[in-house]
């Protein structure tokens, strides 16, 4: 999934500064998970976005909705009916929601309230760990299933650097080497033969956008031109 | 010849090749260039000239190269993947072939979050690895990466690094035959302390017989004070020091602790000159460049053949 964390109060407060009436919209899917940004989360930064304004002359109104998946536009429709009652939009989805929130509805600003950092896995309550890049070129297949491109610090495809240090990185004693780990996997599988040979250079893909038509849908994309 | 780079005849012609190290100024200071290179005059064989070592910003390491040549110096240009992409990279070798730079030394780089701006991007668009092949494939293709053709190859020596030390120790040598298979010429190995290892790694290299396929130099560090040493073997990651190198130090007085280490240092390289597959002797003092021709002097590595 998708994880975000919350923005700090204080960049929120400064984002929406001087707008009246502030619609904030959760997304039910990835940040709701990673309890950043769904419902849950709208109603904590509301409650607290009115409690941190009880001093000030300048009142503002604070508005609030969840839909299931900012990232999908029939979802982004169920709200259409409350949006002419804002001056701006405070969205708590991943980068990717927020945009197609602003894409959505074009004439009011639409504002981040969380960052978003990585696509990742839950390895428990409230702890989430980065897993993808999203670089474009699955290696995983062939580096036993650990991602040298999010696991190592530097993306090495040939690696591990002289800075691996007893198994862990050298940023950081905390995080494993990743090629550490993928040597250890791939010797236990007896695949090592995967990674005698060196990796050529890598396709950047994600180094401009992407777009994705998956087969048999060709046809729908050009009619919506 | 690949080059036809002083080391690369040293290497050649079968002599034990010594070279040393010059980091780059952290400003436009040409005068600090020159105090350093002094020392090192006719004592080595090549200098490493750094590149944004430990992440940190200073004179680009192809501009320096070329002071070190107006210096009377042989450069070895470092590259390193963090700060610059296949472009970039390729275009600076070619300036720097252009330029009568014959050496070049591959690497990934210390990560960002070392030096003094951690804050910025690493691109490593190519790995060490893949930097090699790509420098081999310009210089033998007479091609780009791209496979397009290019107007007059770069004429490099080409050097890679090893680290004989860190685990998985095991993968060590096949990481070495890697940078082999990728085109290397040479190699210089991360600063040897622990020769016990060192010793493991290079039977290992000389029965899979990588040793006949490149020139492996050993890094020598001579250590400065006790204090140096344990700095070493706690702090620096992918260091190896052993116990017996820092009891040593610490068996002398504090005045003679230098002396102690320079005398290890020499001990090793005499090692190195007998042992079978170790090529020459990469020698790393560490802001002690004016100690460079006392260890030369001590070391017996004087007068540098003239090839």
């Amino acid at each position: 999934m998708i994880v975000a964390e919350r923005k700090p109060f204080d960049e929120i407060k400064q984002l929406i500064k001087g707008y009246k009436r502030v619609l904030t919209v959760g997304c039910g899917t990835c940040v709701a998970v990673c309890l950043a940004g769904g419902e849950k989360e709208v109603g904590v930064l509301n409650a607290e976005l009115k409690l941190g304004q009880k001093t000030e002359a300048n009142q503002a109104t604070f508005g609030e909705a969840t839909v299931q998946r900012q990232c999908d536009v029939e979802f982004l429709d169920e709200i259409q009916h409350m949006v002419g009652g804002y001056d701006a939009i405070l969205s708590m989805a991943c980068g990717a929601g927020i945009q197609f929130m602003a894409e959505r509805y074009p004439d009011i600003p639409v504002l981040p309230g969380v960052n978003t950092v990585f696509i990742g896995v839950n390895k428990d309550v409230g702890w989430y760990e980065e897993r993808c890049k999203a670089c474009g070129n699955c290696a995983l297949g062939v580096t036993g299933g650990i991602c040298p491109v999010t696991m190592c610090a530097k993306s090495l495809f040939n690696g591990p650097c002289g800075g691996t240090n007893q198994q862990s990185c050298e940023i950081n004693s905390d995080q494993p080497c990743a090629w550490h780990m993928i040597y250890t996997r791939l010797a236990r599988q007896g695949r090592l033969d995967n990674i005698m040979q060196i990796f050529p250079a890598n396709d950047w893909r994600n180094q401009r956008p992407q777009t994705l038509v998956q087969p048999g849908y060709e046809e729908r994309k050009a009619a919506a031109k | 010849m690949k080059s036809g780079s002083t080391l690369e005849r040293i290497l050649t012609a079968g002599h034990f090749a010594f070279t040393g190290e010059l980091g780059p100024p952290r400003g436009a200071n040409i005068e600090a260039i020159h105090k350093k290179a002094a020392p090192l005059k006719g004592m080595v064989d090549a200098v490493n000239i750094t590149d944004n070592q430990t992440a940190v910003v200073r004179m680009s390491s192809w501009a320096a190269s070329m002071f070190a040549i107006a210096e009377g110096l042989e450069p070895n240009y470092q590259m390193v993947c963090r700060d610059r992409n296949r472009l970039a990279m390729q275009g600076d070798i070619l300036g720097a072939s252009a330029h009568g730079i014959r050496n070049m030394l591959c690497l990934s780089g210390d990560h960002m979050q070392f030096g003094d701006h951690p804050q910025s991007k690493g691109v490593f668009d190519i790995d060490s690895i893949q930097l090699i092949q790509m420098v081999k494939k310009m210089r033998d293709e007479g091609q780009f990466l791209n496979g397009q053709e290019i107007d007059v190859p770069p004429k490099i020596f080409i050097g890679a690094a090893a680290n004989p030390f860190a685990e998985p120790f095991e993968w060590r040598i096949y990481r070495l035959a890697k940078k082999i298979q990728a085109g290397a010429d040479f190699i210089q190995t991360q600063c040897v302390f622990n020769m016990e290892k060192m010793r493991e790694w290079i039977h290992r290299a000389n029965d899979m017989g990588l040793t006949e396929k490149v020139y492996i130099l050993a890094g020598v560090t001579p250590m400065k004070s006790l204090g140096m040493a344990r700095y070493m073997k706690t702090k620096v990651p992918g260091m190896d020091v052993p116990d017996h190198i820092i009891d040593r130090l610490k068996g002398v007085e504090k005045t003679k602790q230098a002396d102690e280490g320079i005398k290890i240092a020499c001990e090793q390289i005499a090692e190195f000159k007998e042992m079978k597959g170790i090529a020459g002797v990469h020698l790393m003092p560490i802001e002690w460049e004016h100690k460079v021709p006392e260890i030369a002097e001590r070391a017996h590595m004087l007068p540098r053949p003239q090839v």
